[in-house]
């Protein structure tokens, strides 16, 4: 959206004012914020809350398990950087954003924990692309058996169970070739 | 330039239909975004790659052309050809983002003659496939953003990860890269004070709820985006089904309000929409705030067949014209605030007056 102060830049300042219990939100542009001295009144957000930075904010908040040593900001010797695009952990928490498709990669054991905050989730269950369908149609189809495979056996269904294993097995071996 | 000739320009033809449960749903909208293997995100792209990723895409349509008559008479526009106040003008319009008008260096938008599809080039990402649709027309606006996706998709490669989905620039998009949204009008749960109680609901389910004008709870117009804001780990079916039955239940409540405010307070209410009329009709000097109010009020009277003889488009069409950068192309030069809200005024007069015309003929 754009700033309705000056109708020309966009609103990356969203704020909840409450004043004697009155709410009112806002929604700011940087620049008209400034002049309206909104940052002063915002203890602790002097160069503001925009989502990009609410989003490192998340980030941050993230105290890498994998990466030992986290004294209080003292330098890393060994700087996570995305070997395709150059992009560190550091510069993405910063601005957001990933700098290329690789960085999913490179960062993946950090993202994770990340994407469930974001979405409750950390795996893709919606449209797969043609060229991939195939094999991962496949795959995931493999994964479904096996679930419901396990529910019959509990259940005691084994006539049902029987089924299950041999279309299992089957797609399998289609996969193994 | 005769009003006519600049509503043509100002309003998508896909505006002039009306959309199911076009009484309270503006308009659905479902963008899909997409990013090519072979370039880092436009973030962090060269010039070169920036415009090999604008020519793959120019490439990929021109042979899917014959797939579809939208995008047979699509146009392909660089945003460094525009001018700012052109660039404007698409955004109000809700064609492009701020984004692409202002930062990107070598943005371009594929749009459709009828302006329901416009393709984002080296926006945040690579491709933004968006959709619009009058009325509550999510899975229409899906299915056409769905099969342009296909047809691009047999001639780019796509960034695409088991685990992850779809890969996006931002991981907020990542997984299926949807954002559906449906403008709604609420103006008697405004007027009967349930908004306050009705929005924060909305956001703990999991969608957002924004004013498109003005400010939180006091949106103008009474208008406002409600949006999916998961895009991973579900599919694109349900996420569509539970925007879906959200909007359904806010249309619900939303004509309860007006009905009981017809039971309770009919005269009220008939002399606030009249009144608003009277002020959109016959004033002079008209700020943008209080013309969003008074056309969400007409708008109200229009669909409660309070106001008769006005069409109930006229307020959306307003509500775009009356923007900054249309009533300055309107007028063929800058204006300064109160300049525009002179011209404003007259602009909603004329746009009045042709309703009467049309009426009397």
């Amino acid at each position: 959206m754009l700033c309705p102060e000056c109708g020309k830049r966009p609103a990356t300042l969203h704020y909840t004012k409450i004043v004697n219990g009155h709410k009112s939100e806002f929604h700011l542009c940087e620049v008209c914020a400034q002049e309206k001295g909104e940052y002063m009144q915002m203890p602790g957000f002097e160069n503001g809350f925009s989502f990009h930075q609410l989003l490192s904010g998340l980030l941050n908040f993230d105290a890498s398990p994998s990466e030992p040593g986290g004294h209080g900001g003292a330098p890393k010797p060994h700087i996570h950087r995305c070997p395709t695009c150059g992009l560190t952990y550091n510069q993405f928490s910063k601005i957001g954003r990933f700098g290329c498709a690789d960085c999913y990669k490179t960062f993946r054991d950090r993202l994770v924990p990340l994407l469930r905050r974001v979405h409750g989730h950390a795996s893709h269950r919606g449209k797969i692309p043609e060229r991939t369908k195939g094999e991962l149609k496949l795959r995931r189809e493999l994964e479904r058996l096996k679930e419901e495979l396990a529910l019959r056996v509990q259940a005691e269904e084994f006539e049902e169970a029987a089924r299950l294993r041999d279309q299992i097995r089957s797609l399998q071996e289609k996969l193994e070739k | 330039m005769s009003l006519e000739h600049f509503m043509q320009n100002a309003i998508s033809e896909w505006m002039r239909v009306k959309g199911p449960e076009s009484h309270i749903v503006f308009s659905s909208r479902v963008r899909i975004a997409r990013n090519l293997t072979a370039y880092p995100f436009p973030m962090l792209s060269t010039s070169s790659q920036a415009e090999a990723v604008v020519r793959e895409v120019e490439e990929a349509w021109k042979k899917e052309r014959d797939s579809h008559p939208l995008l047979k008479d699509a146009e392909l526009i660089r945003m460094r050809d525009l001018t700012d106040l052109e660039k404007r003008v698409l955004v109000e319009k809700h064609l492009i983002s701020p984004m692409l008008a202002e930062e990107s260096r070598h943005g371009a938008v594929l749009l459709s003659k009828d302006e329901s599809v416009s393709i984002m080039i080296n926006e945040e990402d690579h491709i933004r496939i968006q959709c619009l649709f009058p009325g509550l027309q999510l899975e229409r606006a899906w299915e056409m953003a769905n099969r342009i996706d296909d047809w691009f998709e047999k001639h780019l490669s796509y960034a695409f990860d088991d685990q992850c989905g779809y890969l996006t620039s931002c991981p907020t998009n990542v997984g299926t890269g949807i954002r559906a949204s449906v403008m709604v009008h609420l103006p008697a749960l405004a007027m009967t004070q349930q908004l306050d109680r009705l929005l924060p609901a909305i956001t703990q389910v999991g969608l957002a709820v924004r004013g498109i004008y003005g400010e939180g709870s006091e949106a103008l117009g009474q208008l406002y985006q409600v949006s999916n804001q998961v895009t991973l780990g579900q599919s694109e079916d349900e996420i569509l089904d539970k925007l879906q039955g959200v909007v359904r239940q806010m249309i619900q409540h939303e004509e309860l309000a007006r009905q009981r405010l017809l039971e309770t307070s009919s005269i009220q209410l008939e002399d606030r929409v009249h009144r608003s009329y009277g002020v959109l009709a016959h004033s002079r000097i008209i700020d943008s705030k209080e013309a969003m109010q008074r056309l969400s009020d007409v708008r109200l009277g229009v669909d409660t067949g309070l106001i008769r003889g006005v069409s109930a488009n006229v307020m959306n069409e307003l509500m775009v014209m009356t923007q900054p950068g249309f009533l300055q192309q309107y007028a063929g030069m800058r204006l300064d605030a109160e300049q525009r809200d002179v011209r404003r005024s007259k602009l909603i007069r004329e746009r009045l007056s042709m309703e009467k015309d049309q009426d009397e003929s």
